[in-house]
């Protein structure tokens, strides 16, 4: 384990990624009444790959860029089951479902960070 | 730790503006018995249109609040006014008519209380967010 560059792992990631799905459904929580407001969510598994690519570095001037793979910010429009008249995609009942999952998904991270935590911590007191 | 941050200020935002629609409830049944002299003075019905707020330049920079939502205007119901044959009445015109509201009381008994339930679901996201963040700072006790 490599304790101090990476001490984490994917974990330090997962839990920015989780807030700002938190983020976003709190949006369209807000934006519940509003006329043609589009719900958004994250597709987690897209940003979390996000995450761990690497780009080509254009370093040479004849260098092509690369083309096919443009920075994917894992916003998706959300499809909704019914439609409204205003043309809002917002459904309140899906949006705190997936509120109260996002939450406990969150925790879920919190807690992997807290045992990586304890086990360091117990390792450096070396009981 | 800027996007739980950010989760305050969109709700807020949003409890904002469901307290302008309830305002304007309160508003309209006040006065739904409100007579007047003629078409153009009777009282219409409010009603607040909200928006989202898009991009940064549509929200104050101290307070991260972009993703949220405000009252953008707020305008007549379009519904048409009653009018009421009644020659005693001190506003009546000179036909002898007085002009109701077009409130309906019903109408804004509902939107009452889909705004209250609005506002609920806003302060529950704040709730969760805030325990979230409690957490979060207990973290290192671990």
């Amino acid at each position: 384990m490599n304790l101090f560059s990476n001490a984490f792992g994917i974990h330090e990631k997962a839990l920015q990624v989780r807030s700002q799905r938190m983020e976003v459904l709190a949006r369209n929580i807000a934006n519940a009444d509003t006329p043609n407001y589009k719900a958004q969510d994250v597709d987690f598994k897209a940003m979390l790959k996000e995450v761990n690519k690497e780009y080509l570095n254009a370093t040479h001037d004849k260098h092509y860029a690369a083309l096919a793979d443009a920075p994917d910010n894992g916003m998706r429009f959300r499809v909704p089951f019914n439609s409204s008249f205003d043309g809002n995609t917002v459904e309140i009942n899906v949006e705190q479902a997936q509120y109260g999952k996002a939450a406990s998904d969150y925790q879920a991270t919190l807690q992997f960070l807290e045992n990586r935590i304890g086990s360091i911590r117990k390792a450096l007191k070396g009981e | 730790m800027r996007s739980l941050d950010s989760v305050f200020g969109i709700a807020g935002t949003a409890l904002n503006a469901q307290t302008i629609r309830l305002n304007t409830t309160a508003s309209n049944l006040a006065n739904a018995t409100t007579m007047a002299g003629s078409d153009a003075d009777a009282f219409r019905a409010k009603r607040p249109v909200f928006k989202a707020l898009v991009s940064e330049e549509m929200t104050n920079r101290a307070f991260p609040n972009q993703g949220g939502v405000k009252v953008d205007q707020i305008v007549d119901d379009p519904t048409p006014i009653r009018s009421l044959y009644d020659p005693s009445h001190p506003m009546a015109d000179k036909n002898g008519f007085v002009y109701l509201s077009n409130v309906n009381e019903m109408q804004e008994m509902v939107e009452m209380m889909a705004a209250s339930r609005s506002y609920q679901n806003n302060v529950e996201v704040i709730n969760t967010a805030r325990q979230l963040m409690m957490r979060t700072i207990d973290i290192t006790k671990a």
